[in-house]
Order: C-alpha cells, then structure tokens, then sequence
C-alpha cells in the first residue's frame, strides 16, 4: 500500500484545471481579437445586402460574386495589376534596406571610428523625427529629380539605410552575438566583407528575416507615401487601388471591398508563415559554448 | 631552422589609457609548448591575441619564424587559433568548418577535401564530418576547433583556454590528446591557461604574467622549486604555498637564520644577501611539511613544531589541515597530507619542516639564495 496516491490525483487535477482556465481564457481573448478579421473574410462571400443586413458570421447566400467584381476593379485595370505594381516598388525597397542596414550595422557594431557614440545616437533620432516633417522636404527634392509618378521616391531612400530602426534591430541582434566567431574568420583569412558574408549573414539571418518581413509588411500597408508620388492609376499599389474602390462609386460595393482586402492580406500572410520558422529557430546554438 | 620560432621584443599594448602589457620581452623556441599563466586580467588573453595579430601592439615587435610580423595580417602570419568559446561557424558543417580558411584561400575542393580527411583522422571527427556544431557534445566542438587549426598548417597554434568550458574528466582527456598532438605534430604552440595542472603537465617552459609583466619564465619543475619572486611562490603550486613573516637574525656564509613568531629557523642558503635585521618572508608549501613520527629522525635539517588543528579537508586521496602554528605564524598553515588520515578539529599535532625545502623572499618580494646565475640565465 502507497501513501502517494491521493494527494498525486489531486495535484494532477488541480494541474489541468489550471490549464483549462488559462487555455480558455487565452482562446477567448484570441478569438475576440481575431474576430474583425473572420468577419471580413466571411463578409467576401456574401452579397452586398447581406453585409450590414446581418450579424452572422456565416453567409446565408454564399456567393463569389464579390471576389469576382472586386477582382475586376471598377478600373480599366484588374486587381493583379495593383498586386503587381506593389510588388514592383516592395520588392527592390526590401532588397535594398537589408543589404543597406546590414552593412551599416555591421560598422556600427563592430568597428571602431571617431565620433561612433555620437553618430550611433544622431541614427537613432531619426527614428523619433515625425515622418509627416520630411514629407515635403522630400516631395520637392524628387520633384528636381524628376522622380514624380514614378516608384524610385519610394525605394531609393531605402539604399541609404533611411530606416534608423532596421539599422537599430540589426546592431541590438549583432551586440548580442560574440565576435569570436569573426575572429575565427579574420584568422581563416576573411576580409572584412567576406567576415560579413561569409559568417555575419548566416548568423544574424532571424533578424534579417525579421527586417525583411517588417518592411515587406509596411511597405504592402503603406497609403501615405505612394499616395504622395503616384499620380497614373496604371501605377497605384494594392493600398491606393482598394481605396479608390471606396470613393469611385456612389454606393460601395463592400463585399467588393472585402473580398479585395482579403486577397491583399494573403501575401503578408504567406510570406510570415514561411518565414516563421526563422524566427523560432535558434540559429547561432552550437557555435559558441553549449 | 627558426621555423616556428615566436619573438616578442619589448611588446606593449594599451586601450586608451590603460596600459595592460608593459613591455614583453620572450623567445619561445620551435616546437616549445609554451603556457602563459597569470591571475585573472593580467593580460593573457591580450598577448596571445598581439601574437595571432587580431589586435596589434602600441609598441615593440613580434616575429614569426624570420618574419617580424607586427603588423601582417592574422591569416598571413602563419598561425591559427583555438579560442574558449571554440568560435565554430554555426552554419557550417564539421567539414566547411575545417576547410573554410583553405577555401577562402581559393584551394581546389579535392585538396580542401584531402586535407579536412587527414585533420579529421588525427583527431577522430571522421563520423562527424556532416554534422553541424549545435550536434556535437563540447569536446567534440573542441576537437573540430583544433581540427580547423590543424588544417591550416600553421607555424605557431594558439590556444585561449580551450579546455575551460569542458566538465573536469573531458577536460583530463582533451589535456592528454593536446599533449598528444603536440608530440606528434612537433609545432609551436602558446596555450593560455587558469588551470595549475594543465600548466604543469603540457608545458614545455611556462611564462608567469602578472599585470602586464613577465615575473617568470622556466620549466614547470624549475617555477615550482625555485620560484624567482613572492609573486610566482604565491601562484604555482595548490594549494597555494604558505608564507611566514620573519626578521633576519644572522646571516652565516652557508644558511641565514630568521626569527618567526616564537622560533628561530636556521634556512641553508647557497647565497644570502640580506643583513641583519632585515624584514623576509618565509614560505612552505603545504606538501612539505611532515606528519608526527614521519619526520626522518636522521635528518637533522628537520624542525618539528606543535600545532592545533583548525579545519580539515578530506580529498580521499590527501588531506588538508589548517594549522594554527603559533611559533610559528598568527595565521593558519594549510599542511597538505598524503592518505586519508582521521584528524580531529581542536586537538594537538606535531609538524616536521624540512629546513631545505623553505623559501625565503626579501622585502621586495625576491627569492634568496636561488643561485644568482639561474635567476639570470631566467630572466634573459
Ligand atoms: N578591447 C579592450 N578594451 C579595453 N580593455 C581591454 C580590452 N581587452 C582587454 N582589456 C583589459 O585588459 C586587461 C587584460 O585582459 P585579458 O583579457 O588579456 O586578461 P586575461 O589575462 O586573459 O584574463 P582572463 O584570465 O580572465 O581571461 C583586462 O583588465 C581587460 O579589462
Ligand atoms: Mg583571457
């Protein structure tokens, strides 16, 4: 006969009641937050009347009809054209800020120069100034160089490691990594370039990736900018094109609007799962002590 | 044949305005397994990396073979280095890791490959070739750390205490199979370690740093008979030695006699300098000091005292007792003794101290009586 029995049951008990509690409350709170957004793709599926006519989340009328008016737009361009004209700008502006706020992280984390304190800090203001404050500033240099109506205002900068707070990730991701690594590398005859290739890349990859998938993100959301310098409608992003679905006719076709969002949520989506892994991932355990 | 001869000539190094080496003078011979030890920040670290090049001296020189290489680049002085934390590239597998500086050397891949097998045979990574770092226990990180080294081929291996992130029985087998490589490849190597016995066992000369300074260079047995300075006495040797205040009483051709607390010790000496009156210090290590009838009583060099135990530490193997020798010192003497002998706390022994076996240091902390021509041809 064992003493142990009863209090163990009890304490089993006692364990996955507490798990239920915390998993309810945490499904609950989920599902609340979740809620808009089920309810714009439920709404995609449904005719027009139906949308504020309704409290169901459920189509009483499915129909595609939505997705396939929205998908042709009320413009002479379909809704791919807007996808693509997004990709157009979104892809070299990620490009571009990678490369260029990796290097600059790199300098700042790693090497030694006159002034390093102060330039470190002068980069991370930036990050504090008010976009609104550079927008004209910046309207009328493009405006000399011609770059109005086409996407270069908006992906040009990014080569220059405008985005202060990229830059700051990647120094915050490099300072917690141990530089034995790249000494290794110096004494296996590394330039200083082929150390940032060659071990730096590999090795920070979780925040590149990050980097990568924050701007793709922003960029897909961004209104502001491309609203700014786009003038031709052949030439509007997916954020401008759902827009002008709002205001070109009297009477919103909302499910139109919905079905279109829903289509414009997908490649953030896509491109987070894929990339999720990474951020799980611990990339650097092993090289260092274990 | 300097090949694999290291030179360092009046080497200094300051960050900002800290001086953290003063000035380096050492010739390590080819094929010497030197160890630099010191207490902790003492600059070890900093000397090994002014040697690899990975930072360069604010002042001095540093040759390599017949190269004076104070400011050639890492790759191009013909070393390679093992750091502590093993410094292995997480994305690459065992084999990239090893072949990654002939690679960036621009080798054919067949060469690389011939290369990383014969490493890997030396050190037995055969079977993990393919894995990545994060898969391998700690030694075996070790090992791929040495492995990528040895496939440089290098004049001189450096070693930043390697062994110090492993568990004490690996770290026993990783100590006999450096010992091992170093006998079979026959090159220079400079191993920087805090552990005594790693120092003691692998070196071929140790190099004793104290903020920023040589204090001492010799064999291991020569540093733990004849320790040069208070400094040296003090670090080599665990547990560490004890150390008597005393004033010189007489000081005769052959011995100078010095008054401890209540007794008056007669210590043979080769050469004595010190007068009269002059404040010594007096050091024993724990080893020698005799155990009751162990004393040999036909040795009339040997002094025995009582003393009240205080604590006692029992290893299994030997025994340390903390003493309280009042004729001898107001503090506590660690007597280290071999077995596992029952003593109590609070009750009575009788110690022998073998007269020859004491060191004796002057004010300044100097040995005396060393032979005037060894503690030369050591500093040199
Ligand atoms: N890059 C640096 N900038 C400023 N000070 C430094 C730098 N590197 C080392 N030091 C200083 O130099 C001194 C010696 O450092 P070093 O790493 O050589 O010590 P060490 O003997 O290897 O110590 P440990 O046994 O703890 O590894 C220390 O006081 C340290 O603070
Ligand atoms: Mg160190």
């Amino acid at each position: 006969m064992s003493l142990m029995p009863t209090p163990r049951r009890d304490i089993a008990w006692i364990g996955r009641a507490n798990a239920l509690v915390r998993y309810g409350v945490l499904i609950g709170v989920g599902l609340i937050m979740l809620y808009p957004l089920f309810w714009m793709v439920a709404a995609s599926f449904k005719p027009n009347h139906e949308i504020f006519g309704s409290v169901s989340l459920w189509p009483r009328d499915p129909t595609m009809d939505g997705v396939v008016k929205g998908w042709r737009t009320g413009t002479e361009y379909s809704f791919a054209t807007y996808l693509l004209n997004s990709f157009a700008f979104i892809i070299p502006k990620v490009v571009l800020t990678v490369v260029s706020s990796v290097l600059v992280a790199y300098g700042f984390a790693r090497f030694r120069m006159p002034g390093k304190q102060l330039w470190f800090a002068l980069m991370v203001a930036t990050i504090l100034l008010p976009k609104s404050v550079l927008l004209i500033p910046q309207y009328l240099m493009f405006r000399e160089f011609g770059w109005l109506d086409t996407y270069l205002p908006l992906y040009i900068p990014c080569a220059f490691a405008t985005d202060g707070f990229f830059v700051f990730m990647v120094v915050q991701f490099l300072r917690g990594i141990p530089p034995d690594m790249e000494e290794a590398a110096v004494i296996d005859g590394c330039n200083s370039l082929q150390v940032l290739w060659h071990v730096v890349v590999p090795v920070i990859m979780p925040a590149i990736i990050s980097v990568a998938l924050f701007q793709f993100m922003w960029s897909l959301n961004d209104f502001l900018y491309p609203l700014i310098y786009l003038s031709s409608v052949g030439k509007y992003p997916v954020a401008l094109a759902l827009k002008m679905a709002i205001d070109v006719t009297e009477a919103t076709a909302w499910n139109e609007v919905l079905a279109m969002s829903t289509i414009a949520l997908l490649p953030s989506l896509i491109v987070f799962f894929l990339a999720q892994k990474y951020f799980v991932e611990g990339i650097t355990s092993g090289s260092v002590k274990g | 044949m300097t090949k694999g001869r290291v030179l360092l000539r009046g080497v200094m190094k300051s960050f900002g305005a800290v001086d953290v080496i003063k000035g380096v003078d050492l010739e390590i011979a080819p094929g010497e397994l030197t160890v630099f030890v010191g207490p902790s920040g003492c600059g070890k670290s900093t000397l090994l990396r002014l040697v690899s090049g990975l930072e360069l001296p604010t002042g001095g020189s540093i040759m390599i073979g017949d190269r004076d290489v104070t400011c050639v680049h890492p790759s191009e002085r013909g070393i390679a280095m093992v750091f502590q934390s093993y410094a292995l590239y997480p994305h690459m597998s065992v084999a990239e890791n090893m072949g990654f500086g002939l690679k960036i050397a621009g080798l054919p891949k067949a060469v690389i490959k011939e290369k990383v097998a014969k490493a890997a045979e030396i050190l037995q990574l055969t079977p993990l070739l393919d894995r990545k770092p994060r898969a391998l226990s700690g030694g075996q990180r070790q090992r791929v750390a040495i492995g990528r080294c040895i496939v440089r081929e290098p004049e001189v291996f450096l070693f930043d205490e390697p062994l110090s992130n492993l568990d004490a029985a690996l770290r026993g087998q990783m100590r006999v199979e450096i010992a091992r490589l170093h006998a079979k490849l026959g090159a220079t190597m400079i191993y920087v370690t805090h552990d005594q016995v790693e120092a003691m066992t692998l070196a071929t000369r140790i190099v004793v740093l104290n903020a920023g300074r040589i204090e001492q260079i010799g064999a291991p047995i020569e540093l733990y008979r004849h320790p040069a300075n208070l400094f040296v006495a003090g670090f080599i040797g665990s547990p560490r030695m004890n150390f008597m205040d005393g004033i010189v009483e007489a000081a005769e051709a052959d011995a100078v006699h010095v008054r401890l607390n209540a007794a008056t010790l007669r210590l043979p000496r080769h050469e004595g300098d010190v007068k009269p009156g002059a404040k010594v210090t007096v050091g024993i290590r724990p080893e020698h000091f005799r155990v009751g009838s162990a004393v040999d009583a036909g040795d009339d060099q040997a002094v025995e005292f009582d003393s009240v135990i205080d604590l006692v530490e029992r290893l299994g193997g030997e025994t340390l007792a903390h003493l309280r020798m009042p004729s001898l010192s107001d503090g506590v003497l660690v007597v280290k003794i071999s077995g596992d002998i029952p003593l109590r706390i609070g009750t009575g022994l009788r110690v022998g101290v073998r007269l020859a076996q004491c060191h004796l240091f002057d004010a300044d902390g100097r040995a005396v009586g060393a032979s005037a021509a060894r503690v030369a041809a050591v500093a040199a």
